[in-house]
């Protein structure tokens, strides 16, 4: 974990946030149409459903250097495509579970449930999402050191 | 007790009856303590198999390449008849790779055998500190190696069984057309079973973190862990994937790191903890590490062992309603 005091100054966290396309896509924006004020510290990523979203991203998400990551799908039983979301939530327990397990402070990764209509929901947890990653500092596990080669 | 009489002579019989057209077993190989997949087509080589406690592969890990339409094959697809020695951790391969419908039953005659566990390679090496292993023989209990440095030692089977063996449920196949021998009964519980997991969990996070990165910075990236692992019958592996690009092609630890992360997680469900990718590799990396992490979570958020029988479905390819949500922030 990141000493505070190395944190440097102006320092804000990035996060990337998976939402799928049906429930919490439309749920950030409802938030955005009706003017509920959420950090601009995430970087939205539309996915079909939450069942696309392979438990990789978020490794990979990690190691590009992002602060934080946020997946997020429709509640059990409001899946557009039935059940994506139902098998999605094993995949990321045992996802979650593994990176905690190798050491990676479980405040790096979220999992929730937002759906269409909760617009000032999706505000608040992005807010409690945002100051959990604040608190932990830059991201220093994971991350890769070396520049790619362009 | 050896059993290798009887796994030559049911070799021969299911190949002179032409039962199989080919039979995959053991057989020494270069490498003292170290046995190699072997297959023979006639009865006249199968004193070439062996069966002793250094058979550590899965022969199942061959049989997709084996079975599987070979690619760009044009009309009706014939798989050969194969017969195939099977400890009880490989049974349980074969019914994860018949269920993931990689490998047709009916072409495969299966010859189960039971299994007393099988020796920890690693270990033994590691008690010769910075000689080599140059001579072993593994008689009646206990197994005697000789060292580059002239040092002679002996050690009980008991001490030197690799670690997944300690903890192992089945010894014997769950499904075969022949046994061979009986195994001992083993009563490992839950809570033993997952000892080293619980054991590593109450390390602090940040010492996770060190003891993990150790671990993997001694990967060197030769993939023999996935050659060894009869789960890993992707046509493109994600790791040589390139759209999109998943491992940079670098030394950077965390390149390794998203490799075996990666490894891990694509045996969720499936792995039955046979010891092969540990015993493979050159490295000595405790892969278990991770896999005997999902490998609980599987067992106990999703219930029961996996690949123990053929009816039993994938847990990964189900779902219940009242999953557990103890990982989610906010749940609701």
């Amino acid at each position: 974990m990141t000493d505070k005091a190395t944190i440097q100054a102006g320092w804000e966290p990035r996060i990337a946030a998976f939402l799928c396309n049906w429930c919490s896509y439309a749920g950030a924006d409802l938030a955005g149409v009706s003017r509920i004020q959420y950090p601009p510290n995430v970087r939205v990523i539309r996915v079909p459903c939450s069942g696309r979203i392979n438990p990789l991203f978020v490794v990979k998400a990690l190691q590009s250097g992002l602060d934080g990551v946020l997946v997020s799908g429709c509640h059990p039983g409001d899946c557009h495509y039935i059940s994506g979301n139902l098998y999605a939530r094993r995949k990321f327990a045992l996802m979650k579970n593994l990176l905690e397990y190798v050491g990676i402070e479980p405040n790096r990764v979220h999992f929730s449930w937002v759906s269409a209509a909760e617009g000032i929901r999706f505000a608040q947890l992005l807010d409690g999402v945002i100051e959990s990653v604040r608190e932990l500092g830059p991201t220093t596990k994971m991350i890769k050191k070396l520049e790619a080669v362009q | 007790m050896s059993y290798q009489e009887d796994v030559r002579r049911e070799a021969a019989k299911l190949l002179d009856e032409k039962t199989v057209h080919l039979f995959i077993g053991y057989a020494d190989s270069d490498l003292p303590l170290k046995t190699a997949a072997h297959a023979i087509r006639s009865s006249a080589d199968a004193d070439q198999l062996v069966w002793n406690p250094a058979c550590t592969a899965n022969l199942a890990a061959l049989l997709p390449d084996l079975l599987k339409r070979p690619e760009g094959f044009r009309g009706e697809w014939e798989p050969p008849k194969v017969g195939i020695l099977a400890k009880g951790c490989v049974s349980r391969s074969i019914v994860g790779l018949i269920k993931a419908n990689q490998i047709p039953r009916d072409a495969l005659t299966i010859v189960g055998i039971a299994c007393d566990g099988m020796v920890s390679r690693h270990w033994v090496v590691d008690q010769l500190g910075t000689a080599e292993l140059v001579d072993a023989t593994i008689d009646g209990g206990k197994v005697s190696v000789r060292a580059s440095d002239g040092t002679e030692k002996t050690f009980d089977l008991d001490e030197a069984l690799a670690p997944n063996c300690r903890v192992c449920t089945h010894r014997a196949a769950v499904i075969h057309d022949v046994a061979i021998g009986e195994a001992a009964e083993m009563d490992v519980d839950e809570a033993a079973r997952y000892e080293s997991v619980r054991a590593f969990a109450e390390k602090a996070l940040d010492d996770r973190w060190a003891a993990f990165e150790e671990e993997i910075s001694r990967c060197i990236r030769c993939y023999a862990c996935r050659e060894a692992c009869p789960n890993c019958y992707c046509n493109e592996c994600f790791a040589e994937e390139t759209e999109p690009k998943w491992i940079g092609v670098t030394t950077d630890l965390s390149d390794l790191m998203l490799f075996h992360l990666g490894r891990a997680f694509h045996q969720a469900g499936r792995c039955v903890d046979c010891g092969a990718c540990v015993a493979a590799c050159p490295q000595a990396i405790d892969l278990r590490l991770l896999n005997q992490k999902i490998n609980h979570d599987v067992q106990t958020l999703y219930g029961g062992e996996v690949s123990v029988s053929l009816e039993q479905p994938e847990p990964l390819l189900q779902f219940r309603m009242e999953d557990d949500e103890g990982f989610m922030t906010d749940p609701g």
